[in-house]
């Protein structure tokens, strides 16, 4: 079975709003997959539905091939996008009632516990309360909350949100060690950049509807433009703008270099980019050549709009 | 059933170790006796001597007025009236008793006079008028020729002593004893429901503004996770009962040895209180007391428990649905006028009408209604309540528990993981059909 998540046509109503409308997507096991889409869109409503913490009006969801039942909390951990832990409770005793929960036992919690405290390095906060920590403190709690019922399946909601750069890299890496470890993960989140980074998949859904889903690359390639950055050094800029745009559509672009060159984008249409280059290359010195690859941002931003 | 439990612990700890249960806990009883300590002491501190002038023109009442620790009487009949009038406030008497001559009694009796700038207490008063009409009526008999002593001797004076149907001796003021101890514990009752239902419901606001709501239920059913926060909140609220009723206890057995209950009459009492002026005192405290012991006890207690459960059960299942709809305490008001209502109706009724017929219609029908049922039931108990009755009673109660839990968890589910808006009596309604 190489499908750990298969969410079936689940569709979920809110009095006369409908947050899921025919929702289908399905998470390989070992990969981490990204849920994308706008506020509002539906995703809360279906990692909820996931969770089982509310029920799908119809369709069903599948983990491992059978179909969601009450067992199948302790295979799921979910860190929500809204953080939240009991203020006045003691780390230590809330990290474990929070396992206990999960179904661990008080003595497996326990060592897991001693494995994560002494990985992030915080030992020392077993006995403090959770006002007494700070934002990020908290957050790393959090995490190892999410994580410590070695589950099958996460669920992060904004993961990195609240995080500094130091602290969101060691949650990052810990994240790709638990994938190395054979967890599946899911994200949601609005950064395009960790997606870009981290996802092999992505659903992007949008007012309830799933738009689009696939492997990063699938779904790039789908949006290629066949266009090219282009930067050429030439003694007539003009001309060569000129001669270029009778058969290309042009556009500025900038890019980082040394030289002062001319930067153009060059949308290629059915031309072949050898075409181009043999151009470029009777004008003047190249110095740049480069497939533009749509970024998840201008998918993103260009799939919703 | 094992997650159950953890909640339960969970939550029963957490209220347990607050700083706010130890204090209360351990410090209430202690507040509860200083304060009786205290209004005991002021009721028993004698008044201020109060200084009053006598101006009596006949001189015949002079020696009628003995002055005693409360009242000082000077007798000021040699000087003009008129002067002494002006001089009520200047001179440090506190008032002017003004009996002027007269040709009969008939007529002095109403020509008497009590000047002053204060208007004096009624018993004041009525001390005066007694040492007066004591004086004339004497004087009456005199006139008529009567047999003063003979008139005494003929004096009866009638005291009924109250004896039960199987021959057990009652005491006067019994009922007064039973209707405090019925009104303390269906009062009990509501303090009860009410601190540990805005428990209940602060927890659950609690666990909504912090959000962690989520994460749990993302592990357990929100049924679980409301009754374990009803049961364990009601475990810290037992605890609490039981540690006062043992210090209750031994306070009673205290002031019993104190005064002489259980061990010989006089070891334990300190002299002064054998004094003549205080030994009646004594007798009612210890005839009190035995009365209390003779109470059934262990039956109020334990009705005491099933109806602050059942009851508990019952209003905390209302205060976690209303947690679970909004978003802070200060939008519970609104919905918890209904709730408190029909508890402050329950005390009302209690102390209106349970008192003055504890077996009436009323009563009886209150005692059944499940919403006051556990306040007015416990405040009948202490008179006696046929056996039949408190098992239809405590029936209906939890039955209701079990309609309103189902509803409340309705409300739960959905309100747990809404935010924003207060919601409108329309959207609850709303909640209950998804």
């Amino acid at each position: 079975m190489n499908t750990i998540l298969e969410v079936n046509k689940v569709v979920k109503q809110y009095g006369n709003f409908k947050a899921l409308n025919q929702v289908s997507l399905s998470v390989k096991k070992g990969s981490i997959f990204g849920l994308l889409g706008p506020n509002g869109a539906g995703k809360t409503s279906l990692i909820r539905i996931i969770n089982q913490i509310t029920m799908p009006d119809s369709g069903q969801v599948f983990l491992d091939g059978e179909l969601l039942q009450p067992k199948h909390v302790q295979h799921i951990g979910y860190m929500p996008e809204e953080r939240g832990l009991y203020k006045s409770m003691k780390v230590g005793e809330q990290c474990l009632y929070l396992a206990q929960l999960k179904g661990l036992s008080k003595n497996d919690a326990k060592k897991q516990l001693d494995y994560w405290f002494d990985k992030l390095e915080i030992q020392g906060w077993w006995n403090k309360k959770i006002e007494e920590l700070s934002k990020g403190m908290a957050q790393k709690i959090q995490f190892v909350v999410c994580v410590l019922h070695q589950p099958k399946l996460l669920i992060f909601d904004e993961p990195f949100s609240g995080f500094d750069p130091v602290n969101a890299n060691i949650i990052k890496d810990e994240i790709l060690e638990l994938k190395q470890k054979g967890a599946t993960i899911i994200f949601s989140t609005h950064r395009m950049e960790s997606v870009e980074e981290l996802c092999d998949e992505i659903a992007l859904i949008h007012k309830s509807n799933k738009l689009l889903d696939g492997k990063i690359d699938d779904i790039k390639r789908q949006f290629r433009t066949n266009s090219y950055e282009v930067g050429i050094l030439t003694n007539n800029n003009e001309n060569l703008i000129v001669d270029l745009s009778q058969k290309f559509k042009l556009s500025q672009t900038n890019f980082k270099s040394l030289n002062n060159e001319l930067k153009l984008e060059i949308e290629l249409g059915n031309a072949s980019p050898n075409e181009l280059l043999n151009l470029l290359i009777q004008k003047g010195q190249v110095t740049h050549f480069l497939e533009k690859i749509p970024s998840m941002n201008d998918i993103f931003i260009q799939t919703v709009s | 059933m094992k997650i159950l439990k953890l909640i339960i612990k969970r939550e029963f700890i957490s209220k347990v170790r607050n700083k706010s249960f130890i204090v209360m806990t351990f410090l209430s009883p202690l507040l509860f006796v200083a304060i009786t300590a205290f209004v005991t002491y002021l009721s028993s501190m004698k008044a201020d001597q109060k200084t009053i002038a006598i101006h009596n023109q006949g001189g015949q009442f002079v020696n009628e007025f003995k002055s005693n620790p409360e009242y000082k009487y000077i007798n000021l009949s040699s000087i003009n009236i008129n002067i002494l009038k002006d001089s009520i406030v200047s001179e440090s008497y506190d008032g002017l008793l003004f009996i002027p001559n007269s040709i009969d009694n008939r007529t002095l009796e109403n020509k008497i006079k009590y000047i002053s700038n204060d208007i004096p207490s009624i018993s004041q008063i009525a001390d005066l008028q007694e040492i007066i009409e004591n004086k004339i009526t004497k004087n009456n008999f005199e006139i008529a020729n009567l047999d003063t002593i003979a008139i005494q001797k003929a004096q009866s004076k009638v005291n009924i002593s109250l004896v039960k149907a199987n021959g057990e001796k009652t005491l006067k003021g019994l009922n007064e004893i039973k209707i405090f101890i019925g009104g303390a514990f269906g009062y009990l009752i509501m303090m009860f429901i009410i601190i540990y239902g805005n428990m209940v419901m602060r927890s659950v606001i609690e666990e909504k503004t912090n959000r962690i709501i989520e994460i749990i239920v993302s592990s357990v059913k929100p049924f679980q996770l409301m009754m374990g926060k009803i049961i364990g909140t009601s475990l810290a609220g037992i605890l609490q009962f039981f540690i006062w009723a043992i210090i209750g206890l031994i306070l009673m057995f205290v002031t019993s040895t104190f005064f002489g209950l259980n061990s010989s009459p006089t070891a334990n009492i300190p002299p002064e209180l054998l004094q003549s002026a205080q030994s009646e005192m004594t007798t009612n405290i210890k005839m009190y007391l035995a009365e209390m012991w003779n109470l059934p006890i262990a039956t109020i207690l334990i009705s005491f428990m099933v109806y602050f459960i059942g009851g508990y059960f019952l209003y905390s299942s209302f205060y976690a649905a209303i947690g679970a709809a909004v978003d802070s305490e200060t939008d519970s008001q609104q919905f918890l006028l209904p709730i408190i209502m029909p508890l402050v109706l329950g005390v009302y009724i209690g102390f209106f009408t349970v008192i003055n017929d504890p077996h009436g219609t009323v009563a009886t029908v209150f005692s059944f209604i499940p919403l006051t049922s556990p306040i007015v039931m416990m405040m009948r108990i202490p008179f006696g309540v046929p056996a039949w009755q408190v098992f239809i009673s405590v029936s209906i109660l939890f039955a209701t528990f079990f309609l309103v839990v189902w509803f409340a968890a309705k409300i739960y589910r959905v309100g747990i993981l809404m935010y924003g808006k207060k919601p409108t009596w329309k959207e609850l309604y709303k909640w209950l059909q998804y």
